[in-house]
């Protein structure tokens, strides 16, 4: 489809009345839509859609698209409401701009921040073409009915297209919020329907669609080496003969903006000091920094070492050493004092990487006032302010243009690399194209922090889970907070439902950066929380299934109206339906075993039961079953994809994914040490999505955290062997 | 000066230092873009294209190595209607994020090729060499043996339609 005119209109149109739209999840940033409502005709009906001459219809998805599906599943929002014929409509990524909001790709949020107002932008577009076509015949508006993107008058049998509307409809002026009629899930005829992923054809043929692929006229090629010590700045280096390579355009010293390079998405530009080498093509940057030679200096660098990390967080947690209380309910001491049982477990994570398949890369124009980005980045939405601030430009001069993400996992949350291309770009003069070797990419990380939780609890004589204690070793860059992701969230279950608790905190000293990784906390607590749950239930003689549901209770929501909060009844039904799914219960030969596990994140409540069977070290994971309620599914496909695909993604990284750092700097470099999961390793993945009716909350990340602590507690099933440190390649354990 | 078949047309590399590899040539000076970066060093497979009609990795070939020699991209699979492993791909709506899909495309395709109806461990031992982030793999061995159904298919009707000459 090739839509004839498709062209958004700028957003200082005088023309423009701005309809406020409210806004259910999002934290900050206010969403607004923009409409016409002028003298002059034209083929876009809002900000968000255009209907175009050849009958095409244009729905730009406002979010970033890094794989989890949103350039296709919030235009599908909208295309509901607007009664498309979705066979007309063309997913386009709309641009950075003030008007979309908060365009960011995080927190599994895309679909409920922009629920409503998806709904409303479409049914607003649908209520002025069926208020332009009343006009056009005459009739009156509820003789009027819309479908698959034509209106009819059913009476005088007269029909039109929505092409053949648009240009009225966009005179008409934007309806108040109290005529807009939004259907009831019973009405959706596209909403949860498999639909295929809108850029299906375009990545099938290979179309130059992700971040690494754009090309400007004029510009050069640069790679950035930076201090593997992360803090180390450089001194001199070998310039002039890196100048003198063939292909090579300039090499300099960039001395960075001063940090600290913590995981701050929002408001900072910093950047690590190292040396730009700018050529003609990517390969002689990339085969010039053979030849660099860095005098670097290391008085500020990290000295960490993920080892002595280790060992001091352990014994913090051996000796019980308590620096931070968390939270704390009920009477934890009386209830470990009565209790019938408990257990002591202490639970390791190490350090991992985001391991995307597209490394960072950029292309920035710069070398003027007027400056423009073309990005893969999850967070297109603080660019523009601090490349203002870093550059010294205004903010009305740079222009930010989202592209494809080869995988995000919340590693393009952070934008060094679109502030390190913008400097190299200026003083350069021309625009460049910056590209991060893998190796690049996993040495300057925000790594997933490494955790350690020591788990007690507490059964009582009549078997039910009365008491829970969590001590946290938190890798702390200042020794009083926790570095992001290393600790706990008070939120997480069984905090609620067990009466009594006691969470607290001590810090371990670490410099490395860390930041958001699929399921920041949850993908490291869930294993440890839902192993140990395990552990509680073997230990009380009962069926991890049985005691599982018993600890949950049947409260209904925890937090009553919090889409965030636990509900015990979508909590109940997903173990349930994922265990009957999985055959729980069934006899299972020898060396063989079924585990489950249950978790919500993100709004979605989780079970996943996996099969596996154990020889010696090698486990084989033949199946893994996955029950998910995330509300009202919109896109079941794209839903069904994130299930099968998070479970892969987690079996992935429990298996042998590990950054060990020395000296401040990362070991691992690439694929070869750092090993994802291949096809003969992984299992068949069966998805059963229910519908409780809720509002639809996001999938990208909530089927993560199950997967590991399944697995373990499915090789405990089969072996007998606990599984408390992950990777499980560490014990020596590896999945074929 | 190297000169390449690229897709069935010939293309000449000038002052290009011969060391570079296949994947930076073709992303880089001839226009491929379909050819993915991944890691480097033969480990992740996005790079995948056809050498001599067999899968490689684009990176691990150097450009000052491959005179005469014929390379098929993800843009050349398919001419005037998809191939059909790239057709499976979309009806079966494998990709995620897709970064990794033209390297498996063009794996899968190559498997195919040679191998019209293949095992799930013929599959599994062909698809290793291909990784994905988002775990797609479960939707790419459907959409190989959708593929492989429609090519079974094809080859049959070709192999009948191919007697009936004979015989006629």
């Amino acid at each position: 489809m090739n839509p004839s005119v498709n062209k958004i209109k700028s957003t200082d149109r005088r023309d423009f009345l701005k309809v406020s739209l409210g806004l259910a999840l999002s934290s900050s940033g206010s969403i607004s839509m923009m409409s016409l409502a002028s003298a002059e005709a034209s083929e876009v009906l809002n900000a968000y859609v255009g209907i175009n001459a050849d009958g095409s219809i244009t729905i730009y998805g406002p979010n970033p698209e890094v794989g989890q599906g949103v350039n296709t599943s919030l235009p599908m929002i909208v295309a509901e409401e607007l009664d498309a014929n979705w066979d007309d409509v063309v997913c386009k990524a709309a641009p950075v701009q003030q008007q979309y909001g908060m365009q960011f790709a995080g927190g599994s949020l895309s679909i409920p921040m922009r629920w409503d107002e998806m709904r409303k932008v479409g049914a607003t577009a649908r209520e002025m073409l069926l208020r332009a076509a009343a006009r056009e015949w005459n009739v009156p508006r509820e003789e009027l009915t819309a479908s698959e993107s034509v209106v009819r008058h059913s009476s005088s049998g007269k029909a039109a297209h929505y092409r053949d509307l648009v240009a009225l409809a966009s005179l008409i002026p934007v309806p108040d919020e109290a005529d807009i009629q939004m259907k009831k899930p019973e009405q959706y005829r596209l909403l949860g329907k498999r639909i295929p992923n809108a850029s299906a054809k375009d990545i099938a043929t290979g179309k130059p669609i992700f971040g690494i692929d754009a090309k400007v006229d004029g510009m050069v090629y640069a790679s950035f080496v930076k201090c593997p010590s992360i803090g180390g700045t450089a001194k001199r280096a070998n310039l002039e003969l890196i100048k003198a390579l063939p292909g090579i355009v300039d090499a300099f010293i960039l001395d960075g903006v001063p940090g600290p390079y913590n995981f701050d998405i929002r408001e900072s530009h910093a950047i690590q000091s190292g040396v730009a080498i700018v050529g003609k093509d990517t390969w002689s940057t990339f085969k010039a920094r053979e030849t660099l030679e860095v005098d670097w200096d290391l008085s500020a660098a990290s000295r960490d070492d993920s080892d002595a990390i280790e060992a001091e967080a352990l014994a913090a947690l051996a000796s019980g050493k308590v620096e931070a209380e968390i939270e704390r309910a009920g009477d934890v001491d009386a209830a470990f004092a009565h209790a019938e049982i408990t257990a002591d477990a202490t639970y390791s994570t190490d350090f991992v990487s985001h391991a995307q398949l597209e490394p960072q890369g950029v292309l920035v124009s710069a070398a003027t006032s007027n400056v423009e980005v073309w990005t893969s980045s999850q967070t297109p939405v603080f660019i523009t302010a601090n490349l203002a601030k870093l550059l010294d430009v205004a903010p009305g001069n740079i222009t930010v243009n989202q592209l494809r993400g080869g995988g995000g996992f919340g590693r393009r949350l952070s934008n060094e690399y679109v502030f390190e291309a913008a400097l190299i770009s200026r003083r350069v003069g021309a625009p460049v194209k910056l590209q991060w070797k893998r190796e690049d990419d996993m040495a300057f990380d925000y790594y997933r922090a490494p955790t350690y939780y020591r788990l007690q609890g507490a059964v009582s004589k009549s078997g039910q889970l009365v008491g829970w204690k969590n001590l946290v070793a938190a890798a702390s860059a200042d020794g009083k907070t926790a570095n992001y992701g290393a600790s706990y969230r008070p939120y997480d279950f069984p905090g609620k439902v067990v009466p009594n608790l006691a969470i607290e905190q001590s810090f371990v000293t670490s410099q490395t950066p860390t930041g958001a990784w699929r399921a920041p906390i949850s993908n490291v607590y869930a294993f440890a929380e839902q192993s140990f749950i395990a552990e509680l239930a073997d230990k009380a003689g009962q069926d991890h299934r049985d005691f599982l549901l018993n600890a949950i209770g049947d409260q209904g929501w925890i937090s009553e109206g919090d889409m965030a909060s636990l509900n015990t009844a979508r909590a109940r039904a997903t173990i349930e339906a994922v265990t009957k799914a999985a055959g729980w219960g069934r006899k299972l030969p020898e060396g063989r075993g079924l585990g489950l596990a249950f978790f919500l994140s993100h709004s979605g409540h989780i079970a996943e039961v996996a099969e596996v069977s154990v020889e010696g070290k090698k486990i084989t994971v033949h199946d893994v079953w996955v029950a998910a309620d995330v509300g009202q599914a919109v896109n079941l496909s794209g839903l069904e994809n994130q299930l099968q695909g998070s479970v892969v993604d987690g079996l992935s990284t429990l298996a042998a994914q590990r950054i060990t750092i020395k000296n401040g700097a990362a070991v691992q470099s690439n694929y070869d040490n750092y090993p994802l999961l291949r096809m003969p390793q992984s299992p068949r993945v069966h998805v059963s999505v229910l519908n409780s009716g809720y509002r639809p909350t996001g999938a990208g990340e909530p089927a993560l955290p199950p997967l590991a602590p399944a697995v373990c507690n499915a090789v405990f099933s089969a072996c007998g062997t606990r599984i408390r440190a992950l990777p499980i390649s560490k014990e020596g354990f590896s999945i074929v | 000066m190297t000169t390449l078949e690229i897709n069935g047309q010939n293309q000449s590399f000038e002052d290009i230092d011969p060391s570079m590899p296949l994947l930076w040539a073709l992303r880089d000076h001839a226009g491929m873009q379909g050819v993915k970066y991944g890691c480097g060093v033969g480990q992740c497979g996005a790079c995948t294209v056809w050498l001599d009609g067999f899968a490689t990795r684009a990176c691990q070939l150097t450009i000052g190595a491959l005179d005469g020699r014929s390379i098929t991209t993800i843009e050349g699979l398919s001419c005037d209607t998809l191939h059909p492993v790239q057709q499976a791909w979309i009806d079966n709506d494998v990709a995620q994020c897709g970064y990794c899909q033209a390297g498996q495309i063009m794996s899968a395709a190559s498997l195919l090729e040679r191998n019209p109806n293949p095992t799930d461990d013929e599959i599994e031992a062909a698809m290793a060499g291909n990784l994905c982030r988002c775990g797609t793999y479960v939707r790419i061995k459907s959409a190989i043996k959708a593929a492989s159904s429609v090519m079974t298919a094809s080859a049959l009707f070709y192999n009948a339609v191919q007697t009936e000459e004979v015989s006629a």
